[in-house]
């Protein structure tokens, strides 16, 4: 049989010998960049998911404001400005939602095969698919603020502070994305993902001061709902948003989105390398 | 090109490959060729490094699939077994996007786009989202993106399984093409028509173990002999039949009443359909069916393993529409 030499290439007009490159910082922000158009572009070519997702969160807006909102009391009297960044944070955790999704579908499709097989950078296909889902968080964030306005919700703070607290909802949300890469990636599968993803939400934003005061609830309940990262980081916002002392609460929640960030990238990147 | 050797690699209780060895020269075509869950799809991805084996080395251009493993996917185009391609991007925008991937410039990504459009006849197609595609304009797609970075080595997981015969036939002539213009080959199928029309030499996998390796010549030669099929019309004349085709075989005529079929082995090819025939109309017999059949796959298996293909039977070729094709019976 015939056997080539090592690295010996065939003279050919379609296959001129491709050089292999070392994967370099400023080629891995190309890949990235690639990815991440190519998950906006799904994610604009899809707008009737992009429509019920946003429609979701509307409902909760409403359902807190006017049907339980009257029985809660607002620490400031003012349960629209009390509820909106609860609102904010749940929702910009439930888009995070959309990378577990996203990520089982790809690995079904195939297509992160393809790839693994293409000289890229590795890092790039979970970059590229939490920072598009950055970006669609944004989207989402922002309609969540113009709905708040319509339904009585102010900033008080300055600009700096008012838009310091979205970018913490960003943040926040962009920590989450990675938890729920790597719930896709242990999962794989679409239908099952989705169920996995919103599982320990549950417990993270109702047991929270998203909705109502911490204060109410029982003693043992407190004792989670005070420390945890939903309750800090809608606490930090609050406060950024609505005026007062902030140190206490953005520190804790840097730290909850530092760590969860930490944790969950190695994560997801080891699982992803598996997968 | 590709160099593999010893490779085992374990799936649970499942040894998938235990031991396989494989060579395929620079420009030269390799058919690897197995039933369903021979092991061929788990050595095409250690090959393309989306899987590290547990034992043995493989490289393919030179690089090691394990320690230069990056270096090694700049050289190699995979096409899987199932498209990879973006149901929600359009064609075009899936072979840019591999282009991209790549580490192509913008003007080269386009112009390379657009000529694997062309010569997979997808052009008119080329804006159209992927989920408007039928399957067949799918698997050419994840074809094409296979060719965007002009790989010396390409790597096909059954690339016209789930085709017509028309589409099967045109991907056939393509991939020819590549081929007389210097890619090299490595290709896995269930249809031992396939490999004997594209490669140069087959390797025969079952089990994770290479069962057989030679040119399709070598292998048809070991594989047995073609059959001679007659199905009579009235189950009486069988015996007459069967006489008068028997000194056309190398064997004794072997008697089907069920089917009202005589099978003889032979080696006389169309000739011995034509004198039988002939025979069997001077003796005023008259015939539903009369075919020459070449082994199928699951003959080469009996052949070679003494075992049928395996409880999931695969299909035992494309070849029954294909006329005057390898493994289709000449009706
Ligand atoms: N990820 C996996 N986990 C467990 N078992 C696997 C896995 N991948 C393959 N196998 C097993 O390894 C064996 C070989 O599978 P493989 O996919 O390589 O076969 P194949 O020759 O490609 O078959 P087919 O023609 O059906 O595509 C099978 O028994 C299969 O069940
Ligand atoms: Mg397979």
């Amino acid at each position: 049989m015939t056997t080539a030499g090592t690295g010996a290439l065939p003279a050919s007009s379609l296959a001129p010998a491709a050089t292999p490159r070392p994967v370099t910082f400023s080629v891995a922000v190309r890949d990235v960049a690639g990815i991440t158009g190519r998950n906006l572009r799904r994610i604009v070519r899809t707008p009737q998911l992009m429509l019920f997702s946003s429609v979701q969160p509307v409902m909760f807006v409403l359902l807190f404001r006017y049907v339980f909102g009257g029985a809660i009391h607002a620490p400031n009297g003012n349960y629209a400005d009390y509820l909106m960044p609860g609102i904010f944070v749940q929702t910009a955790l439930f888009g995070g939602a959309s990378t577990s999704v996203g990520l089982a579908q790809d690995l079904g499709g195939g297509i992160i095969d393809r790839f693994r097989s293409l000289p890229m950078a590795r890092s790039a296909v979970l970059a590229g698919r939490t920072i598009a889902d950055l970006v669609r968080n944004l989207g989402v964030v922002v309609l969540m603020v113009v709905v708040g306005l319509l339904v009585g919700f102010r900033f008080h703070g300055s600009v700096v502070t008012d838009i310091g607290g979205l970018l913490l909802v960003l943040a926040m949300g962009y920590a989450f994305s990675w938890v729920f890469a790597a719930v896709g990636l242990a999962v794989k599968d679409p239908e099952t993902a989705q169920v996995a993803g919103f599982l320990p939400l549950f417990p993270l934003i109702f047991a929270s001061s998203a909705f109502v005061p911490v204060s109410t609830m029982p003693a043992w309940l407190r004792d989670f709902a005070d420390v945890q990262p939903v309750s800090v980081t809608v606490d930090a916002v609050r406060a950024l948003v609505e005026g007062g002392p902030v140190e206490h609460w953005l520190w804790q929640s840097l730290v909850w989105i530092a760590g969860i960030l930490v944790v969950f990238f190695v994560l997801a990147v080891r699982l992803y390398r598996k997968a | 090109m590709i160099e593999a050797s010893g490779i085992t690699k374990r799936f649970g209780s499942t040894l998938a490959l235990d031991g396989v060895d494989l060579s395929v020269g620079a420009g030269t075509v390799v058919g690897l060729l197995g039933p369903n869950g021979a092991g061929k799809t788990t050595l095409v991805r250690i090959l393309a490094t989306l899987l590290p084996p547990d034992g043995g080395r493989a490289s393919v251009a030179g690089f090691d699939v394990v320690r230069d493993a990056v270096s090694l996917r700049s050289m190699i185009g995979l096409a899987g077994q199932f498209a990879a391609v973006d149901e929600i991007l359009t064609g075009r925008e899936n072979l840019e996007l591999v282009g991209l991937l790549y580490h192509l410039g913008k003007k080269e990504r386009r112009r390379r786009a657009q000529e694997v459009l062309e010569r997979l006849t997808l052009a008119d197609a080329g804006d159209r989202q992927v989920r408007t595609y039928s399957g067949g304009m799918r698997r050419r797609l994840d074809l094409g993106a296979s060719l965007v970075g002009r790989p010396p080595v390409l790597i096909l997981d059954e690339p016209t399984t789930g085709l017509d015969p028309a589409t099967r036939i045109d991907l056939w002539q393509f991939i020819a093409d590549l081929v007389a213009e210097g890619t090299t080959l490595l290709l896995t199928t269930q249809y031992l028509e396939e490999a004997d029309r594209l490669a140069d030499r087959i390797v025969v996998i079952d089990h994770g173990h290479v069962i057989a390796e030679g040119t399709s010549a070598e292998l048809k030669a070991t594989l047995g002999r073609d059959l001679l099929e007659v199905t009579v019309t009235d189950a009486d004349r069988l015996g007459d039949a069967a006489r008068l085709v028997a000194d056309l075989g190398h064997a004794d005529p072997v008697l089907d009443p069920a089917k009202r079929l005589v099978s003889v082995a032979s080696g006389g090819g169309a000739a011995t359909v034509v004198e039988a025939a002939r025979r069997l109309a001077e003796a005023g017999v008259s015939l539903d069916d009369i075919g020459l059949r070449r082994p199928s796959l699951d003959d080469v298996f009996l052949t070679l393993t003494g075992h049928g293909a395996g409880d999931e039977a695969p299909p035992t070729g494309p070849g029954e529409l294909v006329l005057g094709a390898t493994e289709g019976s000449y009706r």
